[in-house]
């Protein structure tokens, strides 16, 4: 995937977005820590351009709700800013890539100690496969098979598949 | 896996100073969401040991171990088998078996939190010992400067009181110098220790030589028993000297910042309204006091392995 088709996925999913909801007022779009935070603001972006006025953005860091701490370092990435009570509004969770689904797992535990959502929606950029959980997402940039041994990096520059360097798990 | 510890400031270094003085910024986020807590520290026990009274310190890290959702574990010197003449060796392997993951420790005499380490499986945290060593003040004052100030290199700090008999002013001295203030203390040549000499600071006995020309008054509390040991002549006498009076606040700098590590004696060491105004930060040492104490618990306890081997994950889960 280079960047004219990840602008592209994009507004593809923005649209979706508007379809599913109607109305940008009672969204928040909140993208994880680190790699959803830059799509999220993208998507909102796209979407505040459809309708004219953009929803609130936000960022989640889930380091504190993993599902792994003892077995790997838990370090907080970045910050949680979450820019208002989240109690019945319809929450966008927006991640780079979707693969265990623990993340997303962790994500839902986080967004309950802001408030009550209406509901939440998943909005991934890539869909890899491997679920260890019944998480499935609303929104997907593309759907890409791999083998677990894979790595995928998505950019500002498109998204690319590499193997993982022996050292990294 | 050996267990890590937290005794003095010298055991942390700068860096180690630095890593938990960044990890607490997501704690203080933490501290300020509509429900303060995360399940970080899930199933971890936490014992409170504490031979001396400390209410504030004991709320402080009581209040930063439930945030954390561990839980948590009194045990109470003054009603308990210690009053039967029970060995301090006795008490921390009793607390061990019933099977604690921390003990904060309170002693009266120096060197007690080291010497459990090697009684114990379990992380022990100094939470001041004797005149020796309080880190986690030491930790959240640093914190609170650098909240206030940006940066702590290159502050002049200035310590008033009682510094001979403070862990506090130990455990400030090494973690303000560690992170490049200019460090000053200022007492009686009888509250000062005898080898002051081989500390990395300025040292002098008059307040008002300093006052125009520090970023921060950093006050310790005046113990009332000081005089009865003739190590000053009154109290009257020593607020004199050396209490941060209305004239003297007037003389500071219209930017410099007032501490102290409570609890104060107004009228002593302070004048009665200075804690009111807007350079005195010391609520926000106390508010910082929490989240500091939050990412030591979950610094040694929160992951079993150590962050400084942390490999960068090109993928996310």
């Amino acid at each position: 995937m280079d960047a004219d088709e990840l602008r592209r996925a994009i507004w593809r999913m923005a649209h979706e977005i508007l379809e599913r909801n109607r109305a940008t007022a009672e969204l928040i779009v909140i993208g994880l820590q680190t790699g959803g935070v830059d799509l999220a603001e993208r998507l909102a972006a796209a979407l505040g351009e459809i309708e004219g006025t953009a929803p609130l953005v936000g960022t989640l860091d889930v380091a504190f709700y993993r599902d792994d701490i003892g077995l790997r370092p838990v370090l907080p990435e970045a910050p949680t800013e979450i820019p208002d009570d989240l109690t019945n509004k319809v929450v966008v969770l927006v991640d780079d890539v979707l693969y265990t689904g623990r993340t997303i797992r962790a994500a839902l535990d986080a967004l309950h100690d802001f408030g009550r959502p209406r509901a939440v929606q998943l909005a991934v950029m890539i869909d890899r496969g491997h679920r260890e959980l019944p998480i499935r997402p609303d929104f997907v940039g593309k759907n890409l098979p791999t083998r677990r041994d894979e790595a995928v990096d998505v950019t500002p520059d498109g998204v690319d598949l590499g193997e993982i360097q022996r050292g990294e798990r | 896996m050996s267990r890590q510890h937290l005794l003095t400031i010298d055991d942390l270094g700068a860096d180690g100073i630095e890593e938990l003085l960044d990890l607490t910024d997501s704690f203080v986020e933490v501290s300020e969401r509509r429900i303060p807590k995360v399940p970080v520290l899930r199933g971890k026990t936490v014992a409170w040991l504490f031979y001396e009274d400390s209410t504030r310190t004991r709320l402080s890290f009581e209040t930063a171990a439930r945030r954390l959702s561990a839980d948590t574990m009194n045990f109470s010197v003054s009603s308990s088998s210690v009053n039967k003449g029970e060995s301090v060796l006795d008490t921390v392997q009793t607390i061990e078996a019933m099977g604690v993951d921390a003990i904060v420790v309170r002693h009266g005499s120096a060197g007690v939190p080291r010497q459990i380490t090697g009684w114990v499986d379990a992380s022990v945290i100094n939470a001041g010992d004797g005149w020796h060593a309080h880190p986690t003040q030491a930790l959240l004052d640093c914190y609170t400067l650098r909240q206030h100030r940006g940066n702590i290199d290159g502050l002049r700090i200035a310590i008033v009181g009682d510094i001979k008999h403070s862990r506090v002013a130990r455990s400030n001295v090494a973690a303000f110098t560690a992170m490049g203030a200019d460090v000053t203390l200022v007492a009686p040549r009888t509250l000062l220790p005898p080898a002051v000499g081989l500390w990395p600071v300025e040292v002098t006995h008059s307040l008002d030589d300093v006052l125009a020309h520090v970023d921060v008054v950093y006050l310790l509390r005046m113990q009332l028993e000081r005089q009865a040991q003739a190590l000053v002549p009154s109290l009257r006498e020593y607020t004199a000297e050396y209490g941060l009076t209305a004239s003297r606040f007037a003389r500071l700098d219209p930017d410099a910042l007032i501490m102290h590590p409570g609890p104060m004696n107004r009228g002593v060491e302070i004048a009665a309204d200075v804690p009111e105004s807007p350079q005195a930060v010391v609520t926000n040492q106390v508010r910082n006091g929490v989240a500091v104490r939050m990412s030591v618990l979950f610094r040694l306890l929160g992951s079993e392995v150590d962050p400084r081997q942390l490999v960068e994950e090109s993928f996310s889960g």
